[in-house]
């Protein structure tokens, strides 16, 4: 049970992140549900390159040569720089909104209808 | 090697490299001055939609073109030490992401020829064509990649340039608001992609499409990340039960970015069917998938018209129209898909319900654009897209009446323009497979004529209005641009067997035929 | 508004400090956990740190939005030229033509656990150092964009 652990932190982060991004009225807090989000994919991919006994896979001064697996390192690399992205542009679109009508709640600003 | 050569060997490299460097110099050719910044932009364009027909011209006499990015030789695919293993990001550009590639150049002309006069009033025009650059750079990755986590990051490109340009004009608000709603939904659906990718990479260690499809046992993670895939792709395309972000983003873009986005939402249904057809195939259950397809299509069709006809504003009301368009599509390849296991009905009306469904996808991108298109002209002139404002502007603008007709008359399916040969495909084989979908199909394009006859009276016919006593007719560039894809439109509906015939066909065959797919990369060298 | 002369001093002090740290973990990326984007993203934090302890209309004076634009520029159409020099050699577009060369970061790299040379790797540490470059311009531009958003009255 306790191997599974990183797999049910994804799972209990998954939820919080849905039920914030779904539940949330002001836009920060929808970003910040998006980042938990976020978190939680990139976890279950360095999760998923765990090996028994491994170290981290660099070569420079390294102590043994059984390795983590480096591929989903990668791939969680790139996915961090467009949680970058994604944060810097939906902060620059509340600050426009709140330039526009005074708030950044998305109940009073709702005017797209039909 | 001589140039053409050198072309025709790095023209899959060439088709993301150029839009990318082009994108990058916009500012700094901004700066200098707008005439500079405008031959820059133009010249850029006609390269890229040069490459890209190259490209389309060699695989479509060829066969399937590989290229690995930072191997010895481009198409080099496997190293000798690793296996067997592919494990370089490699480009697979076979016939069906050929025909998608020249569906983007063919509309990217025509838009940026339109956009080089409509938004010459606006300020703020190098971020403007940085994102354009960016989000052409995005969908010609999409559909050329054979990674499958390329494709995540092409597809993230792609929302976040889409979301910036959606987002234009910030001086009215509910611009942004509309970018807002399409960027969360856009990137919950790009999360969820994200865990299907972790999935796939769990169990199989590949992320090369091909080595998934070749090692696919369709465990019970691989039904959970289908259902991951499916809904994310579908609700990118606009399909129903998540469509609400399309009247909103397509009718408060610029009119040149809304014809875009058709073709970006068209990257996003080919990256479903790229997942459906070659990663799962004949190992899932085919006939309960292509029930959900067509029922997903049906829904698309049947809400997207009926929540057309009380629409007031008139891009609202073509962005219903493009759910509803998009609802065909679904449905032709939906019965192609639930009819795959079974060879004498795929050959009997299987694989004329794919064609239908493809060849409604280019005929969509050109019709669809082309009405985008008239309607921002109509706005470029008198400022505003209410119905029940407009009114007798058919005696000044004559050319743009002529091109709004051409398109409306294609997308209800009238003879001689092009809907109507793609229409004839879906309903032939759908009557084949279930009576019922068919009649659905044909009552939806009546209503479409209806709507669209209800639009054409309001706006161009009828007497003078007052305060449109000095409309002249669109600028010359914005002519030209609409008048490409108004001529694309009648040749395909006057030649359309030529067409099926060497483009429609083999991008079909290719879709279908997985085996094929997995010897391209794998197979051969 | 203008932090404390505490915060302002220890500003002062920290950032070459928080410069030097971003740039050598820059140009290690081929050794050491990093690269080019950590780097960058250390560095332009160094930058907000100043921004935070000096008011914005002091820094807007110190840090002007075309010098990082350019800055921004030149680190992409490094990046892009550095793959599309290799399609100039007669190669595949980001083929690493440097490694193993003998010229500039030519050496061979040693097979198996080493203590790290950094003269090796080919075009990576170029294509490092011009991401670095490119994402410090690009965060302190959205970072200065975002307070001068917020200053004005109505966008």
């Amino acid at each position: 049970m306790l191997w599974n652990l990183p797999f049910i932190t994804v799972v209990v982060l998954t939820l919080i992140g849905l039920v914030t991004v779904l539940m949330k009225k002001n836009i920060v807090k929808i970003l910040l549900g998006i980042n938990i989000l976020q978190s939680a994919a990139n976890l279950f991919l360095i999760a998923l390159g765990y090996r028994e006994g491994g170290v981290a896979p660099i070569f420079t001064l390294a102590p043994s040569e059984l390795m983590v697996l480096p591929t989903p390192q990668a791939l969680v690399l790139t996915s961090i720089v467009i949680g970058v992205a994604t944060s810097a542009l939906v902060l620059s679109f509340a600050i426009v909104l709140q330039k526009k009508y005074g708030t950044v709640d998305l109940d009073k600003i709702r005017r797209l209808q039909g | 090697m001589t140039i053409t050569d050198f072309l025709f060997t790095n023209a899959p490299a060439l088709l993301v490299a150029i839009p990318l460097f082009a994108a990058f110099i916009c500012p700094i050719a901004g700066k200098i001055s707008s005439k500079v910044r405008n031959l820059w932009v133009m010249g850029m364009m006609l390269v890229t939609a040069a490459v890209a027909f190259i490209l389309a011209y060699r695989v479509f006499v060829t066969g399937p073109v590989l290229y690995v990015f930072g191997a010895a030789a481009a198409n080099f695919a496997i190293p000798l030490d690793s296996g067997g293993i592919p494990i370089r990001i490699i480009f697979t550009v076979d016939a069906m992401s050929a025909f998608m590639d020249i569906i983007c150049a063919i509309v990217g002309v025509s838009v940026l020829l339109y956009s080089l006069s409509s938004e010459s009033r606006n300020s703020g025009l190098e971020g403007y064509y940085t994102l354009f650059f960016l989000m052409i750079a995005g969908v010609f990755g999409m559909v050329s990649t054979g990674d499958i986590f390329n494709f995540f990051v092409f597809l993230e490109i792609l929302s976040l340039a889409s979301a910036g340009m959606i987002a234009y004009r910030i001086d009215g608000g509910l611009a942004v608001e509309a970018a807002l709603k399409y960027f969360i939904l856009s990137t919950l659906g790009a999360i969820f992609v994200l865990f299907a990718i972790g999935i796939y990479y769990g169990q199989y260690d590949a992320l090369n499409i091909a080595m998934i499809a070749q090692r696919m046992q369709f465990t019970m993670l691989d039904k959970i990340a289908l259902v991951l895939l499916v809904a994310a792709l579908a609700m990118k395309c606009g399909a129903v039960p998540l469509h609400f972000w399309t009247p909103d983003a397509y009718s408060l873009a610029p009119s040149s970015v809304t014809a875009f986005l058709v073709v970006a939402s068209q990257a996003s249904l080919y990256g479903l069917f790229r997942v459906i057809f070659t990663m799962y195939n004949v190992t899932m259950n085919c006939v309960t998938v292509g029930w959900i397809i067509i029922i997903f299509g049906v829904l698309s069709m049947v809400v997207g018209v009926t929540m057309a006809i009380p629409q007031k504003d008139v891009k609202r009301l073509m962005a219903y129209h493009a759910i509803s368009q998009t609802g065909y599509m679904l449905l032709g390849v939906g019965v192609g898909l639930a009819v795959l296991g079974n060879t004498e009905l795929t050959s009997a009306f299987g694989f004329m319900a794919m064609e239908g469904g493809i060849f409604h996808i280019f005929n969509h991108a050109m019709y669809k654009g082309l009405l985008f298109l008239t309607a921002g002209a109509i706005f470029y002139r008198i400022g505003t897209r209410d119905l029940n404002k407009m009114g007798g502007l058919g005696h000044t603008m004559k050319y743009t009446m002529i091109f709004f007709m051409i398109g409306a008359l294609a997308i209800a399916g009238i003879p001689p323009f092009n809907g109507f040969a793609s229409k004839l495909m879906i309903y032939e084989s759908v009557y084949l497979f279930n009576p019922l979908l068919a009649i659905i199909a044909m009552v939806v394009s009546i209503l479409t004529l209806a709507s669209f006859v209800k639009v054409f009276h309001s706006i161009f016919m009828g007497p003078k209005l007052p305060e449109y006593a000095d409309v002249k007719e669109a600028p010359l560039p914005m002519l030209i641009g609409m008048g490409i894809l108004a001529a694309i439109v009648i040749l395909f509906g006057l030649f359309p067997q030529p067409v099926v015939d060497i483009i429609v066909a083999p991008a079909a065959h290719a879709l279908i035929d997985q085996g094929g797919y997995i010897a391209s990369v794998l197979g051969g060298a | 508004m203008r932090m404390s002369r505490i915060v302002r001093t220890a500003a002062d002090l920290l950032y070459p400090a928080i410069l030097i740290f971003g740039l050598y973990i820059v140009a290690h990326g081929h050794l050491t956990p990093g690269g080019g984007f950590q780097g960058g993203a250390v560095i332009a934090t160094g930058g907000a740190l100043v921004i935070v302890a000096y008011s914005y209309k002091e820094v807007s004076g110190w840090l002007k939005k075309n010098v990082l634009t350019g800055q921004e520029v030149t680190g992409l159409v490094g990046f892009i030229g550095v793959g599309l020099l290799a399609l100039a050699f007669g190669q595949v577009f980001f083929f690493n033509y440097l490694a193993g060369s003998g010229s500039i970061f030519g050496v061979p790299v040693p097979y198996g656990i080493n203590s790290g040379e950094l003269n090796t790797a080919g075009i990576i540490p170029l294509m490092n150092f011009a991401v670095g470059i490119e994402v410090w311009g690009g965060l302190t531009v959205v970072i200065l964009y975002m307070l001068s958003g917020l200053e004005k009255e109505g966008c």
